[in-house]
């Protein structure tokens, strides 16, 4: 009696500290986002009140030497290169999407599905070393411009975004019920009407998270565009011109820089974390609008 | 098919197009540099250390392993216990809110701002300098978001049953979840480390910041270490031979073939 009274209390024991385990674990889940905001905020904010939030933010110098410290041309060049990256990427992407869920045969099907995860698989470092010397030349022979440019970027980049573009495309337009495509044809509509005016449209808050994640997937690449876009901090006035990413800004001097310098680099970070919670709360409220 | 009229043609051109450039772009990258790299590829180039006259990549495969090993034995329990959190034990739905919505800020934050943060607190402010540790801590937070989801995603697709059934028969709700709940869950857990292994040997920025990059074996956890990825942006970037970097190149390559194998094997194992 005794006996059973004990393991009773032990279970209960073990179950208690399990419990707590599986909690303490999604608190730290937790913890690590509110820590990292933290610290990269904590370390970057000054810097942004030393310069001045208009200074730094609308700034076209810089200049760590001579303590000047504007990274619009940073900004400029992030977005610019994501744009360019969306502009390749989605297209190609979400055509894709619809050969593989809506034309394909299962066989052909199962042929590329596999190799979007591998493109999904391959390191960064890789394709910036594919753009490096690939892209770079290529865009130098045709342009005689060096290569190293935005247009590299934003091929590379494009190129990136691919996977993550296909792959969640082609989940939701594999979610569209059977019926729709049925009852689309049954009214006499053709394939194709059937996929762009009901299938597509049904799809379109997961095409949407599709294209969300590209952006943040392509404006926080670093080793990918340090590799083709020649990193000069000026505003690029064409396709053609080189330039430096907000994360290439980081990663390029954190090696050397100290002081006021480092924290503008950690500031940096700061405006594409910011950039980033914009996208991420975009889209959620924007999912909720659509699924109500 | 059936193809209406000329517009219809040109768009249903245009799709065959996008996904001959999806697929060619890949047999492009992968034939390019296998065909250049797979000359400079031998034993001697993986097996000699890279120092003097040497210029093979074993340090960096070492220690791209050491990274890897690490940080999935330390994200892999939290990971999966706070999937398991979602999953079995949370009642309040707002937690569960927040939780989620913690998950999918981290898997959005890039790898830099990882680099970044954990350059400040364990390379800096707890004085790990660089070093595996202090990449390995990073790394470990970087990959919680792909094993939480995954591990949540094969908890939920464990049929209510086992529960119900492992339940009824007086069995502990801890032992049900070791027990039935894990075991029926195992490949996509696996699947959820297996991509989070990938990720973590194609990192470059975030272990760029926090292991740092001296070409030897690390000694301790707290020596830093040049992994593979780390290797294959400084030849790039410094030019300092395309043969090395074609081969090493290729090697990464064959990293992630490898990889993505595993995940094929274990998901069909799933399937029987």
């Amino acid at each position: 009696m005794n006996i059973e009274k004990n393991t009773v209390s032990k279970n209960r024991m073990i179950e208690n500290i399990f419990s707590k385990f599986f909690f303490l674990s999604a608190v730290i889940s937790i913890m690590s986002l509110v820590v990292i905001i933290i610290f990269v905020f904590v370390k970057g904010i000054p810097a942004i009140i030393e310069i001045g939030l208009m200074d730094f933010i609308f700034g076209k110098l810089w200049r760590p030497s001579s303590n000047d410290f504007g990274i619009l041309p940073m900004i400029l060049g992030s977005i610019y290169a994501t744009i360019g990256a969306l502009l390749i990427g989605v297209p190609i992407g979400i055509l894709t999407a619809i050969y593989i869920s809506e034309i394909a045969s299962k066989q052909i099907r199962k042929m590329i599905i596999p190799m979007v995860e591998l493109l999904a698989g391959i390191p960064s470092v890789i394709y910036g070393f594919f753009g490096l010397i690939v892209i770079v030349p290529l865009i130098d022979q045709t342009f005689k411009n060096g290569g190293n440019s935005l247009l590299a970027a934003m091929i590379i980049l494009g190129i990136m975004i691919l996977p993550t573009i296909i792959n969640i495309s082609d989940t939701s337009l594999r979610a569209v019920p059977k019926e729709y495509r049925e009852n689309s044809i049954a009214l006499g509509a053709s394939k194709m009407q059937t996929i762009f005016k009901v299938v597509l449209p049904a799809a379109k808050s997961g095409v949407l998270t599709a294209v969300v994640l590209g952006i943040g997937r392509a404006i926080g690449e670093t080793m990918a565009v340090i590799l083709v876009a020649g990193n000069s901090p000026q505003i690029p006035f064409s396709i053609f011109n080189r330039f430096r990413s907000m994360t290439a800004n980081i990663a390029i001097e954190m090696g050397y820089a100290f002081g006021l310098h480092q924290e503008a680099l950690f500031a940096t970070g700061v405006v594409l974390f910011v950039f980033i919670i914009i996208l991420n709360l975009g889209l959620n409220l924007f999912i909720r609008k659509v699924s109500d | 098919m059936l193809l209406k009229n000329f517009k219809e043609r040109v768009i249903y051109y245009l799709i065959i197009f996008s996904t001959l450039v999806t697929v060619g772009i890949l047999l492009w990258i992968f034939i390019f540099i296998v065909k250049n790299g797979i000359l400079h590829l031998n034993l001697k180039f993986l097996l000699s250390n890279y120092s003097g006259d040497e210029t093979g990549i074993f340090p960096m495969i070492i220690n791209t392993l050491i990274v890897i090993a690490s940080t999935i034995m330390i994200a892999v329990p939290i990971g999966v216990s706070t999937a398991i959190y979602l999953t079995e034990y949370a009642e309040n739905g707002r937690i569960i809110l927040v939780v989620r919505f913690a998950v999918e800020l981290l898997a959005g934050i890039p790898s830099i701002i990882y680099g970044l943060f954990g350059m400040v607190l364990f390379v800096t402010i707890l004085n790990f300098n660089w070093s595996i540790l202090s990449g390995t801590l990073t790394l470990g937070i970087m990959i919680l978001p792909v094993i939480i989801r995954t591990t949540e995603e094969a908890l939920i697709s464990v049929p209510k049953e086992y529960r119900e059934g492992s339940l009824s028969l007086g069995v502990s709700k801890i032992r049900t979840i070791i027990k039935v709940i894990l075991p029926s869950a195992k490949s996509g857990i696996l699947t959820g480390i297996i991509l989070a292994m990938g990720r973590v040997s194609g990192e470059t920025a975030a272990v760029y910041l926090t292991v740092g990059m001296v070409p030897r074996i690390a000694k301790s956890f707290l020596e830093s270490g040049r992994t593979l990825s780390v290797h294959m942006y400084l030849l790039a970037k410094e030019g300092i031979s395309f043969e090395e970097a074609y081969a090493t190149a290729t090697v990464l390559l064959l990293i992630t073939l490898i990889l993505n194998q595993m995940v094929k094997v274990v998901s069909r194992n799933e399937m029987n």
